[in-house]
């Protein structure tokens, strides 16, 4: 007869519901996974698209993601690059791998995210009148999360088109409100580079005045999540910096990438 | 339907209600009501958490060994929250993404634990599973409830449809920006808890211990 409040009843009991726990919860993730990305696929091309204002109701979204270009860029030397496919090129994957990425001095760590990929991905909207939109992927640390996002700048590549986050774990009602659609139209029109050609965007505390100088480089600060607010200013600092997109944003402008 | 499982599945929703008479599981009532769609999907997934939680506990009580009874329930637990998470992953990944990590947090809702402990652990699987049932749905209502009145008086819509027109969109309602943060849920159940309890006075509960009254100089 089997007694369960023996030393060997306990931990057979403690076995046999371990294995059939893990396989329940294993089957689950294996069998779900192909769902799981193809909603993330979607999810990814849906923000660049709304990041860049481009999307349409009504419309599906892959045959709304054909008029973008996807280029390679050398963070590095800020030219295109053609040394990676971009249609399997995964930059989150590259920033962890030594081989493809460097390591951030704390100084230069804006973002917080240790280490940088050594080729992006951006996404480029044409028109025959020249580049339309460039959308350009941005990560970094808020308050509990690293935040995971796209910027679209226009052509003459200083205004901002938009901004969004697909992914983070920021506090829902407080730092989530990154994702709130008022707060996100703030940016549209906002200046990147001032006249001297510095990255002077930030985020601040409170609201901006519009009535002082240097208020077309400033966002709104979200109540309640200054750290997700300073987290979101210094990811766009450093994005659109020296050690980001700003060599690249250059030489576009010059027509040298 | 019986007189018995009338009680074990409808009892919970007023007379013995998870948050108003036991106060378990505020932290999630107090995260994710501030939009009526999430709240329903937080409802939906507790509710069948509680549910199969209890049933399987229920299923195997008289295998369970007393001395690790928590850690098996909590296995079980877990495993169903992994795996409602996964399928809201694969289903509704919009609203997935919203509950973010309270889906998760599910497996620490003292009421799944509570339920598994207190009723699972004594009763058959299918009177467990209907209690189970039955407090999902006692925490449904509450969170249905705070969820309206937070959308629609923080934000002046119902599942995303806009019914007062707001003055930022240029209609004439204000909305009362206080109901969007997680205190405001705590007044709410507060003064649910109250009416409640005007009602149905067996609720009160006795007071554990008498306040001495200010010291006074001719006391002291």
């Amino acid at each position: 007869m089997f007694n369960k409040d023996t030393v060997g009843g306990t931990l057979s009991v403690a076995l046999i519901l371990c294995v059939v726990c893990s396989i329940v919860v294993a089957s689950s993730a294996v069998l779900l996974r192909p769902m799981q990305q193809a909603n993330k696929d979607l999810d990814r091309k849906t923000n660049i698209l709304a990041a860049a204002g481009l999307l349409k109701e009504g419309v599906s979204v892959d045959s709304q993601f054909e008029d973008i270009t996807v280029r390679a860029v050398d963070l590095n030397t800020g030219q295109f690059t053609d040394t990676v496919d971009v249609a399997t090129y995964d930059q989150r994957k590259a920033s962890k791998n030594p081989a493809q990425s460097e390591e951030l001095s704390r100084r230069d760590d804006l973002a917080k995210i240790s280490r940088r990929a050594n080729i992006a991905t951006v996404y480029i909207v044409e028109t025959p009148e020249g580049i339309d939109k460039v959308i350009l992927p941005v990560k970094g640390y808020g308050l509990w999360s690293t935040l995971y996002g796209f910027i679209a700048l226009d052509g003459d590549l200083n205004t901002v088109a938009g901004l969004g986050f697909y992914e983070h774990a920021e506090t829902p009602g407080l730092g989530g409100e990154v994702d709130n659609p008022l707060w996100k139209a703030k940016w549209v029109g906002k200046k990147v580079f001032d006249s001297e050609g510095e990255t002077a965007l930030t985020v601040i505390k409170g609201s901006v005045d519009t009535s002082r100088a240097g208020s077309e480089y400033q966002i709104d600060g979200l109540s309640g999540a200054t750290l997700t607010s300073r987290g979101v200013s210094q990811l766009i600092q450093f994005w659109l910096g020296d050690n980001g997109f700003a060599p690249f944003l250059a030489k576009l402008k010059e027509g040298e990438a | 339907m019986t007189e018995k499982t009338k009680d074990i599945l409808f009892k919970p929703v007023v007379e013995n209600n998870p948050i108003a008479l036991q106060i378990l599981g505020i932290c999630s009532a107090l995260a994710v009501t501030s939009q009526l769609s999430v709240a329903l999907v937080m409802c939906l997934a507790l509710t069948v958490v509680t549910a199969f939680s209890n049933f399987f506990v229920s299923l195997v009580r008289n295998y369970i060994p007393g001395n690790i009874r928590i850690i098996v329930q909590m296995t079980i637990i877990a495993s169903l929250v992994i795996v409602v998470d996964q399928v809201l992953k694969a289903v509704a990944y919009d609203v997935s993404k919203q509950l973010s990590v309270f889906v998760g947090l599910i497996i620490t809702n003292c009421i799944v634990m509570g339920r598994a402990e207190a009723y699972a652990m004594k009763n058959p699987p299918v009177a467990s599973f209907l209690d189970g049932i039955g407090n999902g749905l006692g925490y449904s209502v509450i969170l249905i409830v705070l969820a309206v009145i937070r959308e629609l008086f923080g934000s002046g819509s119902l599942l995303g449809i806009q019914i007062l027109p707001v003055v930022s969109t240029g209609g004439w309602y204000v909305p009362n920006g206080l109901l969007l943060l997680p205190p405001s849920a705590f007044f709410l159940i507060g003064g649910f808890i109250w009416v409640l309890r005007t009602f149905k006075k067996d609720q009160v509960e006795a007071a554990d211990f008498d306040m001495a009254p200010n010291t006074r100089a001719e006391v002291a």
